[in-house]
């Protein structure tokens, strides 16, 4: 069977090797890096821009970034047919290509981010490391714990003043650099799009702009509602483990998701969902009217056989229910989260329908190609392209973050 | 009774078909201008397709997957063969089943999904047949987003792909306007027609242009200003597909129509 | 400044080396640029040859022609001269030693690649002499009645 059989099917004239080549791996992986940047970018909004109210939001979006984006090659890997070979980017990276930049573009960026969470949680690591030294008789996984923090440690124990100082200052500036960089991770994975002359639908100087938008959009929403769900479940925690032990607890420590912070961020969330939709109507405008020779094909699709998808999937549940459901003032959590969900659903879709919609018609522009995404999988190639695939990739950030906070406390660690 | 010219008429041919036997065995192979070793830089390797002359017997497609090694009954192919039909009320159906493997053995064009459109002689305009293959082209799109140096042209203007070193990204297959390249089935790397390598650089032709009964397809060297093919380029009316994407193919063709994708 | 923030650039400065390192290894030393540029002539080197290294399937009619000049002659003296034999028979590879007899395709299809009557008057298609396969002798193969090599005998 040739590679992308299993799932596409041909209508009218498509040239005979024509297939869904980029299924929908190829859809993850520009959702996951959007994460990836849009969390980013909302933590440093924090350090960098000082916007207080997002504090409890920073660090936090911060760790969640670096969990999203030890994921974000996953789905890039996944859809290789080589995928022994994947290091060959880093070995002979060739700069032409979109994807060769991936290699430099995401190791920078992820040191910057590594690097950050470093200095911020560098007093936590040495005070660890301290107080397990201290301690007498220590298990078999107190001493991993400690091996494990002491070489987080860098071998630096200086938490003096001074050193804390230079601590804030490093992550402001890593913050700093680091917002270019993640527009540039993301805007170039618009890049890897925009630029396929090949490819009428995807061919255009908007793609990466549009993707950086939507990206910090998705991240943004991500962020509040990983925020929120987790700070929830662990008012849950802490009241049932309360009503356990029958033991009055600070109030501080119940405090479930608040309000003014989701409202705050979900400003920002307004503004750059806003940016984005003007963008994509402003591209689909210059379409119709340009007009060019691929216009009748991309008609076809965008108002015909895409049009479910985009404008009713996209636009309307994905990008209109949510702004309306911000709008209105008075902001509950519940809303909140049916709001962000939204959103999440509709960033999706506009991966999905600019990486499957783009190859739903044929170079001929005479034929089309359906996509049929393998929910039961018969082999591993339908697996790791199916539900199955994306599925697991959308749930191995969560998993990492559920590990990395055992390493950066999230919550509960005040400095 | 028999006119002069008509004598005159049948005498050339006579002597043409007695020309054929020599001819055919014969065939001009470019390459044999550097029998010997292989030095590439004199050379610049162009294809040149008469649409007019193809009858769309697929033969070609058959001799390609034989000698290049592609799955027989893979649906992907290296060089495929389309047919337009036009009809009188304007229509364009165009089709290529198996890529034209087998021929076209229906005057029913096919629409996919196991539609055809019937066809009646009286409404056909128009109708033709056009071989398509790699336009190796002098600015390959495909070449410059492998991000890893995985398919490269060579000197003489080949593209080929280093299939040990191919990661199978799938780049190179979408940023080819012309559809030409395809995973491998077997290897499972990028593939598409490299104008038979091995063969032009043994002095040998390409093997569909061995396999064309009719001369439809004809290999040349564009750096030989003797070579029948460049001359052919050079002097009469030719054109290239998709020429708007600025990636001047190296693939001519004579008797272009405007219905051709 | 206190000298721990410069720590992360070290680790990440031994990273890069343990990269470049591995690149020392990994990558083959005929890699590089060739020329045709950077843009489109950036690969590994012996690649040319591994596909000059290809072996040669279809031989052409010169090859037969010192075993099978009998078939030749007949060949080159009808309409069928401009087929090439290997067009029939399938690649000659290292025939007659791989394989010792080349297969022969007695299937009607075969013919009907050009003799199925496709009415197209702009083609060359329209003027090669086509027969219906529903009427014309339905299920007997061609061969039967026409020689291959020399069909216009009509009857052999
Ligand atoms: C070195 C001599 C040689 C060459 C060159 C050669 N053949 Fe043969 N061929 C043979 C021999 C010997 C046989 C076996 C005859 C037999 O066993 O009846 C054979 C058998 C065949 C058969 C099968 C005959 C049958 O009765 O089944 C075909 C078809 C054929 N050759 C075609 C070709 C073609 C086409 C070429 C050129 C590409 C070719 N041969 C080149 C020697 C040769
Ligand atoms: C149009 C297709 C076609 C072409 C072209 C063709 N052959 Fe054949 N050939 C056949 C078929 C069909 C048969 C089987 C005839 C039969 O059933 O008796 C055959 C039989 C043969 C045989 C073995 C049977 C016999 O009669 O001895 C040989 C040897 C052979 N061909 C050689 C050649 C050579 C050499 C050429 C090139 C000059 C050639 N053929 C070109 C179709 C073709
Ligand atoms: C590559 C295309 C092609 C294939 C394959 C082909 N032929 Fe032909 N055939 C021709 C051409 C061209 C002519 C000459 C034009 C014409 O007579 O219509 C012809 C002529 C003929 C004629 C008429 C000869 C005459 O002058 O009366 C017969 C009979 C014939 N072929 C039979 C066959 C048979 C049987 C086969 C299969 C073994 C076959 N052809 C395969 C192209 C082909
Ligand atoms: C039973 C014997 C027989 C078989 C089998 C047979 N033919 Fe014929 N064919 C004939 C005869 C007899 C003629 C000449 C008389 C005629 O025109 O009908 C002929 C004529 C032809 C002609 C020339 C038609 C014309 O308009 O002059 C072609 C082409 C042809 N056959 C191709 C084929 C093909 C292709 C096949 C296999 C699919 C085939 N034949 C099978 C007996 C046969």
């Amino acid at each position: 069977m040739v590679h992308g059989e299993a799932w596409t099917l041909k209508e009218l004239f498509v040239y005979p090797n024509e297939y869904i080549y980029w299924s929908v791996q190829i859809v993850m992986y520009p959702f996951m890096t959007g994460l990836v940047a849009g969390a980013f970018v909302l933590s440093s909004l924090y350090h960098v821009f000082g916007i207080k109210q997002l504090k409890d939001m920073a660090r936090f979006s911060l760790v969640f970034s670096f969990a999203l984006l030890l994921v974000a090659p996953v789905p890039l890997q996944l859809h290789l047919q080589q995928p022994l070979r994947g290091i060959n980017v880093f070995m002979t990276p060739h700069f032409t290509s979109a994807i060769a930049a991936f290699g430099i573009v995401f190791s920078t960026y992820a040191a910057i981010v590594a690097s950050e969470l470093w200095f911020v949680y560098r007093r936590y690591f040495i005070e660890t490391v301290l107080s397990l030294r201290g301690k007498a008789d220590k298990g078999f996984f107190e001493k991993i714990r400690q091996g494990i923090f002491s070489l987080l440690t860098l071998g630096s124990y200086d938490v003096s003043e001074k050193a804390l100082k230079a601590d804030e200052k490093a992550v402001k500036i890593l913050a700093g650099v680091g917002i270019p960089v993640a527009c540039f991770l993301h805007g170039y994975a618009g890049f890897i799009f925009g630029s396929v002359k090949a490819n009428a639908l995807w061919m255009t100087p908007l793609m990466p702009v549009i993707f950086i938008m939507s990206a910090i959009v998705s991240g943004i929403a991500l962020c509040m509602l990983t925020y929120i769900a987790v700070m929830e479940i662990r008012k849950f925690l802490v009241s049932s483990r309360r009503q356990a032990l029958s033991r009055p607890q600070a109030r501080e420590e119940l405090k479930g998701a608040e309000i003014q912070v989701i409202s705050i961020t979900a400003k920002y969330l307004l503004l750059f969902l806003v940016f984005a939709i003007s963008l994509e109507l402003l591209d689909l405008v210059f379409r119709g009217y340009t007009a060019v020779k691929s216009w009748d094909v991309l008609r076809s699709v965008i108002y015909g056989r895409d049009f479910f998808d985009i404008f009713i999937l996209q636009y309307g549940v994905g990008n209109l229910v949510p702004l309306m459901l911000f709008l209105v003032p008075g902001l509950t959590i519940k809303r909140a989260v049916v709001g962000t969900l939204l959103v999440l659903f509709g960033v999706f879709m506009m991966r999905w329908n600019v990486v499957i919609g783009g190859q739903s018609f044929s170079l001929t522009f005479a034929g089309y190609m359906h996509y049929h995404l393998p929910i039961v999988p018969h082999n591993l190639e339908t697996f790791k392209e199916g539900l199955g695939g994306a599925l697991t990739v959308a749930a191995m950030p969560f998993f990492l973050f559920w590990i990395m906070n055992k390493i950066f406390p999230v919550f509960g660690y005040n400095k | 009774m028999i006119t002069r010219r008509d004598f005159l008429k049948y005498t050339l041919k006579g002597a043409a078909g007695l020309a054929v036997p020599v001819a055919a065995l014969e065939i001009a192979a470019p390459g044999k201008l550097f029998a010997g070793k292989y030095d590439p830089s004199g050379v610049r390797w162009v294809f040149l397709v008469d649409t007019l002359k193809c009858v769309g017997c697929g033969l070609c497609v058959k001799a390609c997957k034989l000698e290049n090694e592609i799955p027989y009954d893979a649906n992907v192919t290296r060089t495929w063969v389309e047919r337009y039909v036009l009809t009188k009320d304007g229509r364009v159906s165009a089709d290529t089943p198996k890529g034209a493997r087998d021929g076209f053995l229906t005057e029913k064009v096919e629409l996919g999904q196991g539609k055809y459109r019937d066809i009646k002689k009286e409404e056909i305009e128009k109708a033709f047949f056009v071989p398509k293959l790699c336009n190796q082209c002098q600015n390959p799109p495909c070449v410059q987003v492998c991000p890893v140096g995985a398919t490269y042209q060579t000197p003489d203007g080949v593209v080929l792909i280093d299939r040990k070193w191919c990661i199978g990204c799938g780049y190179c297959i979408m940023a080819c306007p012309y559809g030409v390249r395809f995973f491998h089935p077997v290897y499972h790397v990028a593939e598409k027609c490299n104008f038979c390598y091995h063969r032009i650089t043994k002095g040998m032709n390409t093997a569909c242009v061995d396999a064309c009964p009719f001369g439809a397809r004809k290999i040349g060297n564009m750096k030989d200003p003797n070579d029948p093919v460049a001359k052919i380029i050079a002097s009469e009316r030719v054109g290239v597909l998709k020429e708007e994407y600025g990636t001047k193919p190296q693939v001519y063709y004579i008797g272009l129509s405007k219905e051709v994708r | 400044m206190s000298n721990h923030v410069l720590r992360p650039l070290f680790v990440v400065a031994v990273l890069v080396f343990l990269g470049l390192l591995a690149r020392h290894f990994i990558v083959p030393k005929d890699f590089g640029i060739g020329r045709t540029g950077y843009m489109y002539g950036w690969h590994r080197k012996s690649n040319v040859e591994d596909w000059k290294a290809v072996k040669v399937k279809y031989r052409t009619a010169e090859y037969c022609k010192d075993c099978h000049s009998d078939k030749i002659d007949l060949i080159m003296t009808s309409p069928h001269a401009i087929i090439n034999c290997e067009n029939c028979h399938g690649p000659a590879v290292d025939h007659p030693d791989d394989p010792p007899k080349l297969p022969i395709d007695r299937s009607r299809e075969l013919c009907l690649r050009c003799h199925f009557p496709l009415p197209y008057p702009t083609s060359g298609r329209g003027k090669i002499r086509g027969i219906n396969p529903e009427l014309h002798n339905p299920g007997q193969a061609c061969s039967t009645c026409h020689n291959p090599h020399k069909p216009e005998l009509s009857i052999q």
